[in-house]
């Protein structure tokens, strides 16, 4: 008789009847709804000639000097709203963080207050940010820049948090054992330790400014986005074609820049 | 358990005498989670200027009792004083602070700050002092601070590798300049949990060899555990053996039998 210490195990061990009825309701569920909302194929073919029309009169760009001119222009606001709304709101951050950071928060239990104000932050949409500064403030860049901070904070606000909780205890615990108070321990021995992943999560926030500066324009929160709802408001295919390439360049040149400093810092 | 002052050198006992003891103990308990006891009812006395070595097995209580004394870990119960003052859970954060500004403690895993300079990591003994975020890099540090700094990094032999990263050095450089970052606030009491443990024989002997003439040198009362018997008994003046959390023996080193050693660390 062969030895039972060596079958090989079942293949779908842990695979409870609970986990199987589980996934059966997801799979009900995701194709439910795909009913609903999902493009049929008829859809989709019906789609096409319009999409090819569209196209159409999208080519060529406008490439007129006057209008690549105040594009320029546009595109240098969004930039402005992405660099200042993300440098405010990585600084907001950091003490933010600390303050929300388990195990080294000065509020001690009340760090959870500050967790869940970051969180409030994260899940509202930037476009909805968006249009409560338009709504407070007025139209404009200014608007952009409030909605960029208030997103870098929910998302830096978090990976800042978590970094701190996860930086090296050691180093910690011999500067408080020399009489170090919490704001020394910070910036002695948990900034230096997370600054890799500090500069890492800034510049994705950064990353996230610049797509996210560039669709605030369509709420009216100033950037190139506001061109581009007038272009297809006013059915300027050609200006719109213009503009997504310009979009296009400017995220692509970001991505490009913070993945060599990322790659520098690494 | 023996008596203690009985069984400490004259000269010790004549500090002790003049100027009271720098840590006095007296059944100090200690207990994580209210049912296993890891201190028991421990007596210990260390008078200014002494060098004694704290020794016995895993989980005997030596690490707790060294962190009980500074109020990192606070005590269950019993009394503590440490330079005249009391340490307990009801002393302001303010109090065990300034207790401890008056304490350096080396750890056995050094506990530098790895990406900062090794000049950087010493000046972060001063962290506590006023205006002490400027201690955050030694390009933002006073230049008295710096000179500190430097003076402490020659005792240890390691000036030239001032503007070294911490993780560049060796263990046994690196735990030198643990040491230097303990001392340059010149402390009354150096503390050290193992501090040549995770150090090749050599280097730990060398760096028992530095503490042991640093505190000479400036007058610091030394307390370190150790479980090389070598180290306890080369360069203490006396030995404490703990054993299940209680003060097995306290006497001189040079009185100090292989039968004690034996009963420290025997089941």
């Amino acid at each position: 008789m062969a030895d039972r210490r060596l079958e090989a195990p079942g293949r779908f061990t842990g695979f409870s009847p609970l986990n199987f009825a589980l996934l059966v309701a997801l799979g009900a569920v995701v194709l439910a709804s795909m009913g609903k909302v999902a493009p049929s194929p008829q859809q989709l073919v019906d789609g096409v000639p319009g999409m090819v029309n569209l196209v159409g009169r999208m080519l060529p760009p406008n490439t007129e000097p006057a209008f690549l001119a105040r594009i320029g222009l546009r595109i240098l606001e969004t930039f402005q709203i992405a660099l200042v709304g993300a440098a405010i709101g990585i600084l907001l951050s950091l003490p933010i963080a600390w303050c929300a950071a388990r195990g080294v928060s000065p509020l001690g239990r009340g760090n959870v207050v500050v967790k869940a104000f970051i969180s409030f932050l994260r899940t509202v949409p930037d476009l909805v940010w968006a249009l409560i500064f338009v709504a407070s403030i007025g139209l404009g860049a200014v608007a952009g820049t409030m909605t960029i901070v208030v997103d870098t904070i929910g998302f830096c606000g978090r990976f800042f948090a978590e970094a701190m909780e996860d930086a090296e205890k050691e180093p910690q615990e011999a500067l408080s054992a020399i009489g170090a108070g919490r704001g020394s321990i910070l910036v002695g021995a948990i900034l230096p330790d997370i600054m890799p992943s500090l500069i890492n999560s800034s510049l994705f926030a950064l990353e996230k400014a610049v797509r996210s500066s560039v669709v605030l324009g369509l709420v009216g929160a100033g950037g190139i986005g506001q061109e581009l709802k007038v272009a297809f408001d006013l059915f300027q295919y050609r200006n719109a074609s213009m503009i997504i390439l310009a979009i296009f360049a400017i995220v692509l040149l970001m991505e490009m820049c913070t993945d060599k400093l990322r790659a520098r810092i690494q | 358990m023996l008596d203690l002052v009985t069984d400490r050198p004259s000269a010790a006992a004549q500090a002790l005498a003049q100027t009271g003891p720098l840590i006095s103990a007296r059944g100090l308990c200690k207990s994580y989670d209210r049912r296993r006891m890891i201190l028991d009812g421990v007596d210990l006395e260390i008078a200014a200027g002494e060098r004694v070595a704290l020794i016995g097995s895993n989980g005997s209580g030596k690490s707790t009792l060294l962190k009980s004394l500074i109020g990192l870990h606070p005590i269950s119960s019993g009394t503590l004083q440490c330079f005249g003052d009391p340490v307990d859970a009801r002393g302001s954060r303010k109090q065990r602070l300034a207790m401890r500004r008056q304490t350096g403690f080396v750890f056995q895993k050094h506990c530098l700050v790895r990406r900062r300079t090794v000049l950087s990591n010493v000046i972060h003994g001063l962290f506590g002092d006023a205006g002490s975020w400027r201690a955050f890099s030694h390009a933002l540090a006073p230049p008295d601070w710096r000179d500190r700094a430097m003076q402490a990094l020659a005792e240890v032999d390691l000036a030239d590798k001032a503007l070294e990263r911490a993780d560049a050095l060796s263990g046994g450089q690196q735990q030198r300049v643990a040491i230097a970052r303990a001392l340059v606030r010149r402390p009354r009491l150096l503390i050290a949990d193992e501090p040549a443990a995770s150090l090749d024989p050599v280097s730990g002997r060398n760096v028992m060899e530095l503490f042991t003439q640093l505190c000479r040198d400036h007058g610091i009362t030394l307390l370190y555990t150790s479980h090389d018997m070598a180290h306890a008994v080369d360069y203490a003046d006396r030995i404490v053996a703990l054993k299940g959390g209680k003060v097995l023996f306290d006497r001189p080193a040079a009185q100090v039998t292989r039968g004690d050693l034996k009963d420290t660390f025997d089941g």
